[in-house]
């Protein structure tokens, strides 16, 4: 019978024929934690009295979601990590270097056909790179420290294919608040899902990046992308390691099968306070907004700064709006740079914070006040996910982000020549 | 395992930020702190309504959203005994079980109403109601789930095997 790709990493990594629903234990290539997770991995991999690192050059422990320390609570935590990365010989990403998600795939750590765990949920991000990559907690994260393996419940997989051009001013990001939207939050709940097509095809790695990280935004444990020449490049140029490209046989078994059309596809936000609350922005616009932001590990690449930067080009934000911009890792920030944009952005108005998750999750670097709405490019608009629950978060592409900052409400890129 | 107390009820899709915010769960690991927080956003009372033993009850979906283990530590150090739901997120549901949450699926959570008194019984996982004097039926764990969860976490179940047992 044929298999799908995440049977055949997870059997690959087991020794075992893996079928959907099969238990297995299995060898980690790759394993990461961040600031707000790591701390208590520590505690319990003490609790597990761990020694050394089993692996510990394929570790990683990443400062980014409160980074630098907005308080002395957090700067002992961080103190904890760096303590514990010495000790052990662990490798770590300390403040400024970026968001987990981005440094991972971007210093080479991860090659198609790895099977890769982190202690955040957003570790799915790495599918886009052909990997079965899925989120843990801490404590699953102590026990790949100690033992180099971790068990896994192998899941049923559902295909999306996407076909069709994108329109101008639509992007992977609305393509995916659309399928979050049609597949409701728990629509994926503890299944895989293949994203292939010739939409994909002609997307750049980031912007399949951007899918993959959002497909736990449907429940999904991984979102896995096949591997192609792009895929090969992105890898090559950053690590040595041999990559095993994997792909679902012709007559692997989905547990369900979707086409998605993305010709006719417009910019689309996801309203307050759920991600699957998803309209097209035809419906909001005119919603005032006082926050904009542009970042995270969903949408804070190059190709993201790129676009936003060309919207806001000798432009200057409405008056009253605050612009914050985070780049994803300090590469990106040196790349973003290089080129111009962040000239440009400044310029326009926005404010540059840490490479990091800057204002995503509330801990600093931007708390809306009571009332206000803000239009985001990170992935979730939980009630008070950025630090108050009295505010409203939108979310939208970097392109829909920029439009909105310029207008002081929702407003549709399509409308603003670039 | 026999619990029993009173229910407290929530809706559907409760995710992980309202369990535990973020802007707390950064800044410590004192999880008899955190547990004051528990679910502040949607009922900041919550916490001086639990008495040690009593359940938390809600729809579809508990637990989506991030991978923090602060969300079933919090709610264990809140004294919840349970947490009842119609379906759980994954993290959620593998974060509660190592560190030894117990947690029941049970797709006719939404006949329990707020203050209803429950007795579990979490080996056959059966829910009687004592208020409404009805008996619901919850979803079997996994074996390897049921075992961790039975050895007390997967701290004690690593200790204990020197490794995964499965
Ligand atoms: S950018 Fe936001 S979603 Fe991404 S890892 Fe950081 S806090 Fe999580």
């Amino acid at each position: 019978m044929g298999m799908t790709i995440s049977e055949k990493i997870l059997g690959a990594h087991s020794g075992i024929e893996a079928n959907a629903g099969d238990i297995v234990v299995a060898d980690i290539d790759y394993a990461m934690g961040q600031d707000g997770t790591t701390p208590l991995s520590i505690r319990a991999f003490q609790k597990m009295k761990g020694g050394s690192l089993k692996n510990s050059d394929r570790l990683s422990i990443v400062i980014d979601h409160s980074s630098p320390s907005p308080n002395e609570g957090v700067s002992a935590l961080h103190k904890m990590m760096r303590e514990f990365a010495e000790e052990k010989g662990c490798n770590i990403y300390d403040i400024g270097e970026g968001v987990c998600h981005q440094l991972i795939p971007e210093r080479g750590h991860v090659v198609p056909g790895d099977l890769v765990v982190g202690a955040d949920s957003h570790t799915c991000t790495y599918g886009a790179l052909n990997a079965f990559s899925t989120g843990i907690g801490s404590t699953d994260l102590a026990a790949v420290w100690l033992t180099g393996k971790l068990w896994f419940r192998v899941p049923s997989t559902i295909n999306i294919v996407y076909r069709g051009r994108l329109p101008k001013g639509v992007f992977s990001k609305d393509i995916m608040l659309h399928t979050v939207g049609k597949m409701t939050a728990d629509g994926a709940s503890y299944e895989a899902v293949e994203f292939r097509g010739s939409t994909i095809s002609r997307m750049s790695v980031d912007a399949r990046m951007t899918m993959s990280n959002m497909a736990v935004e449907m429940g999904a444990k991984a979102g896995i992308f096949e591997c192609d020449q792009k895929v090969m490049d992105y890898v090559s140029a950053k690590t040595n390691r041999q990559p095993k490209p994997t792909g679902s046989d012709d007559d692997a078994v989905f547990s369900r099968e979707l086409e998605i059309r993305v010709s006719d596809l417009i910019p689309m936000v996801a309203r307050p306070h759920s991600v699957d609350n998803v309209a097209p922005v035809e419906a909001l616009l005119e919603t005032p907004i006082q926050q904009a932001f542009i970042g995270t590990c969903t949408n804070g690449r190059l190709e993201d700064l790129r676009i936003a930067a060309r919207i806001l080009k000798g432009r200057r934000i409405k008056h009253g709006v605050r612009l914050i911009v985070a780049p994803a890792s300090k590469n990106i920030f040196l790349d973003a740079m290089r080129v111009g944009i962040i000239h440009t952005i400044v310029k326009a108005g926005g404010v540059f914070v840490t490479p990091g998750c800057g204002c995503c999750v509330g801990t600093h670097n931007g708390i809306p006040s009571d009332g206000e709405n803000v239009i985001s490019t990170a992935n979730r608009n939980f009630k008070g996910r950025m630090g108050n629950s009295n505010a409203f978060i939108y979310l939208a592409s970097p392109a829909t982000v920029a439009a909105s900052a310029l207008k002081g409400c929702i407003a549709d890129p399509r409308e603003v020549v670039w | 395992m026999n619990l029993k107390g009173k229910a407290h009820k929530f809706g559907d899709s409760i995710n992980t930020d309202y369990i535990i915010s973020g802007k707390y769960k950064f800044k410590t690991l004192d999880m008899d702190e955190l547990a004051t927080h528990v679910m502040e956003d949607l009922d900041p009372d919550f916490c001086s309504k639990v008495t040690a033993g009593d359940f938390i009850v809600a729809g579809k979906n508990f637990g989506l959203g991030s991978s923090r283990e602060q969300a079933p530590l919090a709610i264990k150090h809140a004294k919840i005994s349970a947490v009842i739901a119609r379906s759980f997120a994954r993290i959620f549901f593998r974060n509660a079980i190592n560190t030894g949450l117990p947690i029941l699926i049970c797709r006719d959570a939404d006949r329990i109403d707020e203050g209803d008194e429950l007795e579990v019984d979490l080996s056959s996982g059966l829910i009687i109601n004592r208020t409404k004097e009805e008996e619901l039926k919850a979803e079997k764990l996994p074996p390897i789930m049921i075992r961790i969860l039975e050895e007390g976490g997967l701290a004690e179940h690593l200790i204990r095997h020197g490794g995964f047992e499965v």
